[in-house]
C-alpha cells in the first residue's frame, strides 16, 4: 500500500506492507532508529511519538493508519541546532541512564505538558504511568518534567515559548483517534 | 514482533465497512483504535487475514444529544470521552471509569467502541455502560439493531456481535447531573482491574433516590449489584447506610481465579470497593 | 597526588553521555546494519520437558525471504559445543552441555530449537509457524523442594540427580568463630524463619541484539551485553575461533542489571550462522523472547537460625539454601548464591556462623546475575531476621541492631565469614536517617492507629546494611574457584594537541563512566572535563577488560584510571625536567602543569604531550611516548553500607500497600559524581521495591512461564513508586586511593527487607510474622485475616493484562 507521512517535517511516500508497524516503518524505511522498541505488548511505551500532535506508542499503530498524518519523533525536537526545553531539562535533571526509555520518555512528557502545563508531582506520575523505565527509579524524570514545565511556561524566555508555542499549537483532540483523517 | 500477513482497506462509510467485513468472511477482523487488536497481533494469537479499518469513518466519531440520550459514536476516543462536555453533563460515569483505562497515549487512539466490542472482563467501560443501560447499535448486512447492554455482553470476550456486524454507536440514557465514581483495584497504574466498581446515585435531599451499580470483573461478564441498589434506594445518606448496602456486593458474582486474587479474595474486594465507590460518589 | 584550584571529583557536573542519547541519536545494536544483512529468528520451545522426535523444517525453508534454517544438529552436528559456564563452585559440581539449540531433549519452555535465516525479520518470524516439531513429553521439575525429593524426576536423566552443587562455610572450621550449633543449643532465645526470594526477571529496557559480521577482517560481533571482553574470550574458548581474529563491539546498550552478564546461545548462533553463509547476519528479540529466553533472577528458598541471648546479643546465625539454577548453567550463575555467603553476617559481629547452598536444576529457565547478586538474598534474609528477633525479644529493632553491628571505632573489622570491611560508621548514617526519617513521630503515629484500630495501619522497616562490591581481588575469585580474576585495565593515550583519550575495560551501559572517568582524568592530569574522551566496549580500541558489574567500575576501574594517569605523570616530569633543565625532584606538578620548586616557571601537560609527538629533543632513553596503561587488582572488596528507612501504610480493608516515605542515608566513601550516585539510588531503589512488592515471574504446573509479558510481570511506572529522600555520609574507603567504593547495587540491596519489614511491622498486630514477596494485596490482606503467612498465590494464571489477550478468541467476536 502507498501511504504518505510526514516525519519530522519531511514528507514520505512509501509502499508499505499494510502489516507493518509505524515504529518498524520509522526505523526499517526512513532510518529514525532514534525511537525504540522495548516491548510487544503495548507497556513500555519506549516507542512513544506523535501522532497529529497527541502521544501515540508506534508499535499499536499500523503505518498504514498514519497515511496522510504527521509525525514528530524524538530526532525532531530539536530545533535549529537548539535542544526543546523537555530535552535540556532532561538532561539538567540526570533524568536518563542507560536512555533506552528516554526517548519515549521525553515524547510523553511533551505531551503531557501539552495538557496540563503546570502538573503536579502526581500529574507528572500519572501522565507517565504508560511508560516504563528501569533505571532511573523516576524521581529525576519527574523533577525534569515540572523543571521544563517551568521553563515552557508563558513568559519564561523567548525561545521557550516559540518551541512549547509550536507544540501547545497543534493540539486539537479531533485530530486523533482512527489515525489520519 | 510484526504481526503476521494481512490484507488491509480502510472504508470511509459504516455501510462499505460493513459490506468489506461480509465479502471477508470469517478471517477478517474490524480495526478501531487498535489498542487490543494489534498487540494481540503482534504476539501472533490471531492472524485474520483482513483488516477493515474504521479509523477513516467520520460519521463514526464523537457525541451527540438526541431527547433524552447521548449517542456516543463508536469510533470516539477515551480521551474525547474524558472530555466531553456532554458526557460530563449526563453522564459523568462514563467519564470516570475512562479516565482509568490504560495510560495516556492507548488512551489516545483506544476507542469507546473499541472497548466495549472487545469485551474484555477486566475492561473498564463495560460495567458503568451496563449501570447506565446504554444500548448498542449494531450494523451488519440485514441493517441495523439495538442491544441492551444486558444482553450485549455473553462471555468472556464474546458480545452478540455476530462476525459481520460492527458497533456502530452507543446510546446513553442521559443521567443528568448524577455524581458517579467508578473504584478501581489493580497492582500498577498502568495495569487492567482485578476488581472495579461503577457507581453513580441520585439523591433527593438527604436520601438515596436511585442508584446504579455495576462490577468490573466479578464474572465472564459485568455484573449489575442489583442487591446493593435496592438496598440504597430510600435510604439516608450515611455510612452506615452504604455499608450495609455494599455487604450485597459479591450476590450472583463468579470470578475468576488468577495470581493476583481468587474468588473469596476478589468478592471481599467488591464488597470493599462498592462501599467506597458509591461513598466518593456521593463526595461529588 | 595532584590537585587542580577547583577539583572536579566530586562535582555535579551534568553528563556526557547524554546529548546523543535525548536526541535519538543512539547505537543501539538494533539499530544498526550492513550491506546484504540478513536476520534470524528462533523457534522456541513451547514445552518445559520433551524428547524432541523430530524436526521438519523443510516447509519453512520454502517461506518468502528465507535463506537457511537450522537445527541443533545441523549447527553442531557432532554435539560438541556447551555454552560456558566460569563459576564451578565445588571441584564435583555437575555441569550439564547446553547446547547452543536443543538436541535431543528440551529442558525449559523457551529454549531455542531452531533458527531461520530471512532477508527480512518479518519473513525470518513468519516462517518459524511452518517449522514441524515433535515432541514426546517428559515429566516436568519445577520447584526447589520438588526437584530435590526421593524419586522425584530428572532434568538431566544422565546426571543421576536435580542437585548441582552443595556449597558449605562454617566459621568453626574455617577458624573464623565458634559452633553454629553449639550456639543454637546454649543459646536463650532461638528464632527460625523460612523466607522465599521469588524468581525475577532482570528487565532490562532494551532487548538483547547482537550482529556478526564474517566479512570484516575480524570476526565481528556487535552486542547488546554488559561484557564484550568477556564474550570475546568466551566466543573464542567455545568456538575454538582464535582469539585474535574475534572483535566484540557493545554499542549503546540500554541496561543490563546483570541480565546482560552472559554468553547467549544466540551470540555463539550469529557466529555461526555468519560464518556459515558468509553474510552479515542479525538477531533481535521480543520482549515475548527476553521473558522466557534471558536468564531471570533470584529464586531462592532461605531457611535460617538466629540464636541470642536475652539482652539481644547475637550468638549465631545458621543459614540454609536452595537456590534455583533453572535448566542449565549460566555463566556465573552457579557462584550467585555463593556470593550471598559473605553477607549474611552483614554489618554484625555474629561470632559463630554457618552457611550451606544446594543448587538445583528445574525445567525452568536458567538463573544468574541480577543486581546485587546473591547479596540482596542475604541482606534481605538478616534484615528480616533482626526484625523477627527484636519482635520476639520486645526490643525496638533499631536498638537491637545498633547492640550488634560494628562499631565505628572497630574498624577494620574481620568478620565471621572472613571479609575484613575496611572501614565505616553504622552510628553516623544511622543517625542522620533517623533524623530525616522523623523516626519518633512515625512511631507515635503508629500507636495512634493501633490505638483507634484505624483502617490504614501503618509501619516502619528498617534496614541496615552493607554489602560487598567492587569485584573483585582475583585471589578471593581464585579462592572461590571463579574462572577469571578481578583486575581491571585503563589506557590513557596523550594527543599531540593536549587532549586526552581515556580507554577503559569497564563497558558502560547506563552508569556515566564517560563522564565520571573524565571528572578523574581531569584532576589527575589537570586538564579540562571537556578535554577528556572516554573510549569504552570494543575490543579493538578497549583491548583488554574485565566489564562491568559487580559495583565494579569505579572502584576497580576508575582506579585503573587513577594508575594510568600516575605513569603519564611520570614519564612527563622526566621530560619536564629535561625541557627545564632541572632535577626531577626540583618539579611539582599541579593543575596541569610542572613548576620548578620556588621559581615560576614551568610548563604544561599539553606542551610536554606535544614536545614528546615532536620527539625532537628528548633526554636519553625517553620513548616518545607518554601514553600509559595500567592493570589494577584491588587488594580488598569495596564494603558501602547505609540506613534505609521506609514507612508503609497498609490499608488493611483490601491489603494494599503504599509507601509513605522512603529514607537512606549511604556511605559509599568518597563520590566523584553526586548526581550519578544519586541516580543510582533511585534505580536500585526501584528495582528493590519492585522485588518487595509487584514482581514475579511464575510458572503453571506445566513450566510455562505465565508472567511472560511486560502486561502481566509487573514493573512499577512512575505512578507506582514515592519520591525518596537519599543523603549520604561519607567514610571514604582506605583500600584504594580515590577512597571510593561501589554504588551500583546498594539500593537494590538495601531496599527490600526495609520495605518487608515496614509492612509486617504495619499488621504485625494481627499475628503476622511474614509474608511472602511479592507483598500483593491479596497476600497482605490474607495475612490480616488469618494471621498467618500467606504463601503463594491461589492460581499459577497470571492476573492482568493480557488475560486480556485471549488466545482462543483472539479478541472480540
Ligand atoms: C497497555 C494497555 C493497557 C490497557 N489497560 C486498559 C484498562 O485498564 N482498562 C480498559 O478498559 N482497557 C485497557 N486497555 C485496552 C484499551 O482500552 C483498548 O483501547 C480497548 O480495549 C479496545 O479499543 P480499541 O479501539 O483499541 O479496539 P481494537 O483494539 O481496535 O479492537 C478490539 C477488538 O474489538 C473489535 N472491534 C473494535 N471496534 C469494533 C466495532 N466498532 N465493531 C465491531 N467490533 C469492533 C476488534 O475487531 C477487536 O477484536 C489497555 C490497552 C493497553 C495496550
Ligand atoms: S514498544 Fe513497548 S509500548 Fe511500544
Ligand atoms: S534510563 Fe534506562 S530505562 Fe530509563
Amino acid at each position: 500500500m502507498r501511504i504518505t507521512v510526514t516525519v519530522d517535517g519531511t514528507s514520505y511516500t512509501d509502499d508499505v506492507e499494510p502489516r507493518t508497524l509505524l515504529v518498524h516503518y520509522l526505523r526499517e524505511r526512513l532510518g529514525k532508529v532514534g525511537t525504540v522498541v522495548g516491548c510487544d505488548t503495548s507497556n513500555c511505551g519506549a516507542c512513544t511519538v506523535h501522532l497529529d500532535g497527541h502521544s501515540v506508542k508506534s508499535c499499536s499503530v499500523l503505518a498504514v493508519q498514519a497515511d496522510g498524518s504527521e509525525v514528530t519523533t524524538i530526532e525532531g525536537l530539536a530545533r535549529d541546532g537548539q535542544l526543546h526545553p523537555v530535552q535540556q531539562a532532561f538532561h539538567d535533571n540526570h533524568a536518563l541512564q542507560c536512555g533506552f526509555c528516554t526517548p519515549g520518555m521525553i515524547m510523553q512528557s511533551i505531551d503531557l505538558l501539552a495538557d496540563n502545563p503546570d502538573p503536579d508531582e502526581h500529574a507528572v506520575r500519572e501522565g507517565l504511568e504508560g511508560n516504563l523505565c528501569r533505571c532511573t527509579g523516576y524521581q529525576n524524570i519527574v523533577k525534569a518534567v515540572r523543571d521544563a514545565a517551568h521553563h515552557m511556561r508563558p513568559g519564561a524566555g523567548p525561545e521557550a515559548e516559540r518551541v512549547a508555542g509550536a507544540d501547545t499549537g497543534s493540539r486539537t483532540a479531533s485530530s486523533v483517534g482512527g489515525g489520519g483523517e | 514482533m510484526i504481526p503476521a500477513p494481512f490484507d488491509y482497506v480502510a472504508p470511509s462509510t459504516v455501510d462499505d465497512a460493513v459490506r468489506a467485513l461480509a465479502d471477508a468472511g470469517e478471517d477478517a477482523k474490524v480495526l478501531a483504535g487498535g489498542q487490543s487488536l494489534l498487540p494481540v497481533l503482534r504476539v501472533r494469537l490471531a492472524a485474520p487475514t483482513k483488516i477493515i479499518d474504521l479509523g477513516k469513518i467520520a460519521e463514526l466519531r464523537g457525541v451527540r444529544e438526541e431527547g433524552d440520550h447521548l449517542v456516543i459514536g463508536s469510533m470516539t476516543t477515551h480521551y474525547d470521552v474524558q472530555r466531553d462536555s456532554l458526557i460530563a453533563e449526563h453522564a459523568a460515569l462514563l467519564a470516570r471509569a475512562t479516565d482509568t483505562v490504560a495510560d495516556p497515549q492507548v488512551r489516545h487512539r483506544g476507542t469507546f467502541g473499541g472497548s466495549i466490542a472487545h469485551a474484555d472482563p477486566a475492561g473498564d467501560l463495560l460495567a458503568p455502560a451496563l449501570a447506565l443501560d446504554c444500548e448498542m447499535v449494531i450494523q451488519g448486512m440485514d441493517g441495523r439493531r439495538t442491544v441492551a447492554a444486558a444482553d450485549f455482553f455473553e462471555d468472556f470476550f464474546t458480545t452478540s456481535l455476530a462476525p459481520d456486524e460492527i458497533l456502530v454507536e452507543v446510546r446513553v440514557p442521559k443521567h443528568t447531573g448524577w455524581p458517579a465514581h467508578y473504584e478501581k483495584f489493580n497492582r500498577v497504574a498502568q495495569a487492567w482491574s482485578m476488581v472495579a466498581v461503577a457507581a453513580t446515585v441520585r439523591t433527593d435531599g438527604d436520601t438515596i433516590a436511585e442508584a446504579r451499580v455495576a462490577l468490573t470483573n466479578m464474572s465472564a461478564v459485568p455484573v449489575r449489584a442489583r442487591g446493593v441498589e435496592e438496598a440504597l434506594v430510600g435510604q439516608p445518606a450515611t455510612a452506615e447506610a452504604i455499608r450495609a448496602a455494599a455487604e450485597h456486593a459479591a450476590e450472583g458474582t463468579n470470578p475468576t481465579v488468577d495470581a493476583n486474587a481468587d474468588v473469596e479474595y476478589r468478592q471481599h474486594l467488591a464488597r470493599v470497593l462498592t462501599g467506597r465507590a458509591i461513598s466518593a460518589a456521593m463526595a461529588g | 597526588m595532584t590537585a587542580t584550584i577547583e577539583p572536579e571529583v566530586g562535582k555535579g557536573r551534568l553528563r556526557k553521555e547524554d546529548e546523543r542519547l535525548i536526541t535519538g541519536r543512539t547505537r543501539w545494536t538494533d539499530n544498526l546494519t550492513l550491506p546484504g544483512l540478513v536476520h534470524l529468528a528462533v523457534l522456541r520451545s513451547t514445552v518445559a520437558h520433551a524428547k524432541i522426535v523430530s524436526i521438519d523444517t523443510s516447509a519453512a525453508k520454502e517461506m518468502p525471504g528465507v535463506l537457511a534454517v537450522y537445527t541443533g544438529d545441523d549447527l553442531d552436528p557432532e554435539g560438541k559445543i556447551g555454552m560456558p559456564c566460569a563459576w564451578p563452585v565445588t571441584p564435583d559440581m555437575k555441569s550439564p552441555r547446553r547446547p547452543v539449540l536443543a538436541q535431543g531433549t528440551v529442558n525449559f519452555a523457551g529454549e531455542g530449537v531452531a533458527v531461520v535465516v530471512a532477508r527480512s525479520a518479518g519473513e525470518a518470524q513468519d516462517a518459524l509457524a511452518e517449522i514441524d516439531v515433535e515432541y514426546e513429553d517428559l515429566p516436568v521439575v519445577l520447584g526447589l523442594e520438588n526437584a530435590l525429593a526421593e524419586g522425584a524426576p530428572l532434568v538431566h536423566e544422565e546426571l543421576g540427580t536435580n542437585r548441582n552443587a552443595l556449597w558449605v562455610f562454617d566459621s568453626g572450621e574455617a577458624g573464623s568463630g565458634g559452633n553454629v550449633e553449639q550456639a543454637i543449643s546454649d543459646a536463650e532465645v532461638v528464632v527460625k524463619r523460612r523466607f522465599r526470594q521469588q524468581r525475577l526477571v532482570p528487565a532490562f529496557m532494551e532487548p538483547r541484539a547482537c550482529m556478526v559480521d564474517p566479512t570484516a577482517a575480524q570476526l565481528t560481533m556487535w552486542s547488546a551485553t554488559q561484557i564484550p571482553h568477556i564474550l570475546k574470550t568466551m566466543s573464542a574458548l567455545t568456538l575454538g575461533l582464535p582469539e585474535h581474529k574475534v572483535r566484540v563491539i557493545a554499542p549503546d546498550v540500554g541496561g543490563g542489571f546483570g541480565g546482560k552478564i552472559a554468553v547467549l546461545p544466540e551470540e555463539i548462533m550469529c557466529l555461526l550462522v555468519a560464518q556459515k553463509l558468509g553474510k552479515p547476519v542479525k538477531w533481535t528479540e521480543s520482549r515475548s523472547e527476553t521473558m522466557v529466553a534471558a536468564h531471570h533472577g533470584r529464586d531462592q528458598i532461605q531457611d535460617l537460625t538466629i540464636a541470642a541471648n536475652r539482652d539481644g546479643t547475637v550468638t549465631g546465625l545458621k543459614v540454609e539454601l536452595l537456590a534455583d539454577m533453572g535448566a542449565y548453567l549460566g555463566l556465573v550463575g552457579p557462584g550467585v548464591p555463593i556470593l550471598g555467603a559473605f553477607m549474611f553476617n552483614a554489618i554484625y559481629k555474629i561470632p559463630a556462623y554457618h552457611f550451606a547452598c544446594t543448587n538445583v536444576f528445574t525445567n525452568t529457565t536458567l538463573t544468574d546475575a541480577y543486581r546485587g547478586a546473591g547479596r540482596p538474598e542475604a541482606t534481605f534474609a538478616i534484615e528480616r531476621m533482626m526484625d523477627e528477633l527484636a519482635a520476639e525479644l520486645g526490643m525496638d529493632p533499631m536498638e537491637l541492631r545498633e547492640k550488634n553491628w560494628i562499631k565505628h571505632e572497630e574498624f577494620p573489622y574481620t568478620t565471621v565469614s572472613t571479609l575484613t570491611y575496611d572501614s565505616g560508621n553504622y552510628e553516623a548514617a544511622t543517625q542522620k536517617a533517623m533524623e530525616l526519617f522523623g523516626y519518633e513521630a512515625l512511631r507515635q503515629e503508629q500507636r495512634e492507629r493501633r490505638e483507634r484500630n484505624d483502617p490504614v495501619q501503618l509501619g516502619i522497616g528498617i534496614s541496615t546494611f552493607t554489602e560487598m562490591c567492587g569485584l573483585a581481588p582475583s585471589r578471593v575469585l581464585g579462592s572461590l574457584d571463579y574462572g577469571a580474576g578481578g583486575w581491571e585495565h585503563a589506557a590513557i593515550r596523550m594527543l599531540p594537541t593536549g587532549k586526552v583519550e581515556v580507554i577503559t575495560g569497564a563497558s558502560a551501559h547506563g552508569q556515566g563512566h564517560e563522564t565520571a572517568w573524565s571528572q578523574i582524568v581531569a584532576d589527575q592530569l589537570g586538564v579540562p572535563f571537556e578535554d577528556v574522551e572516554v573510549l569504552h566496549g570494543d575490543t579493538q580500541s578497549s583491548h583488554k577488560g574485565l566489564d562491568t558489574y559487580g559495583s565494579r567500575s569505579l572502584a576497580v576501574g576508575g582506579i585503573a584510571v587513577v594508575k594510568a594517569a600516575e605513569k603519564v605523570i611520570d614519564k612527563a616530569r622526566k621530560v619536564a625536567a629535561h625541557m627545564m633543565e632541572c632535577s626531577e625532584d626540583d618539579l611539582e606538578f599541579s593543575g596541569g602543569k610542572f613548576t620548578v620548586k620556588g621559581t615560576d616557571r614551568s610548563t604544561g601537560i599539553g606542551d610536554i604531550a606535544l614536545a614528546v609527538f615532536a620527539a625532537h629533543d628528548l633526554p636519553e632513553g625517553v620513548e616518545p611516548t607518554l601514553d600509559s596503561e595500567a592493570v589494577y587488582d584491588p587488594e580488598n572488596f569495596s564494603f558501602p553500607h547505609g540506613t534505609h528507612l521506609c514507612a508503609t501504610e497498609v490499608d488493611t480493608e483490601t491489603g494494599r500497600v503504599r509507601i509513605r516515605s522512603y529514607v537512606c542515608v549511604d556511605d559509599v566513601g568518597k563520590v566523584v559524581n553526586p548526581i550519578i550516585v544519586e541516580g543510582q539510588m533511585h534505580g536500585g531503589l526501584a528495582q528493590g521495591i519492585a522485588q518487595a512488592l509487584y514482581e514475579e515471574a511464575v510458572y503453571d504446573e506445566s513450566g510455562t512461564l505465565t508472567s511472560g509479558t511486560f502486561a502481566d510481570y509487573l514493573l512499577p511506572s512512575a505512578a507506582d513508586l514515592p519520591s525518596f529522600t537519599t543523603d549520604r555520609t561519607e567514610t571514604p574507603s582506605t583500600t584504594n586511593p580515590l577512597g571510593v567504593k561501589g554504588v551500583g547495587e546498594a539500593g537494590t540491596i538495601a531496599s527490600t527487607p526495609a520495605v518487608v519489614n515496614a509492612v509486617v511491622d504495619a499488621v504485625r498486630h494481627f499475628g503476622v510474622n511474614d509474608i511472602e514477596m511479592p507483598l500483593s494485596p491479596m497476600r497482605v490482606w490474607q495475612a490480616i485475616r488469618t494471621g498467618e503467612k500467606a504463601a503463594g498465590g491461589p492460581g499459577a494464571e497470571a492476573g492482568g493484562g493480557l488475560g486480556s489477550i485471549d488466545a482462543a478468541h483472539g479478541g472480540a467476536q
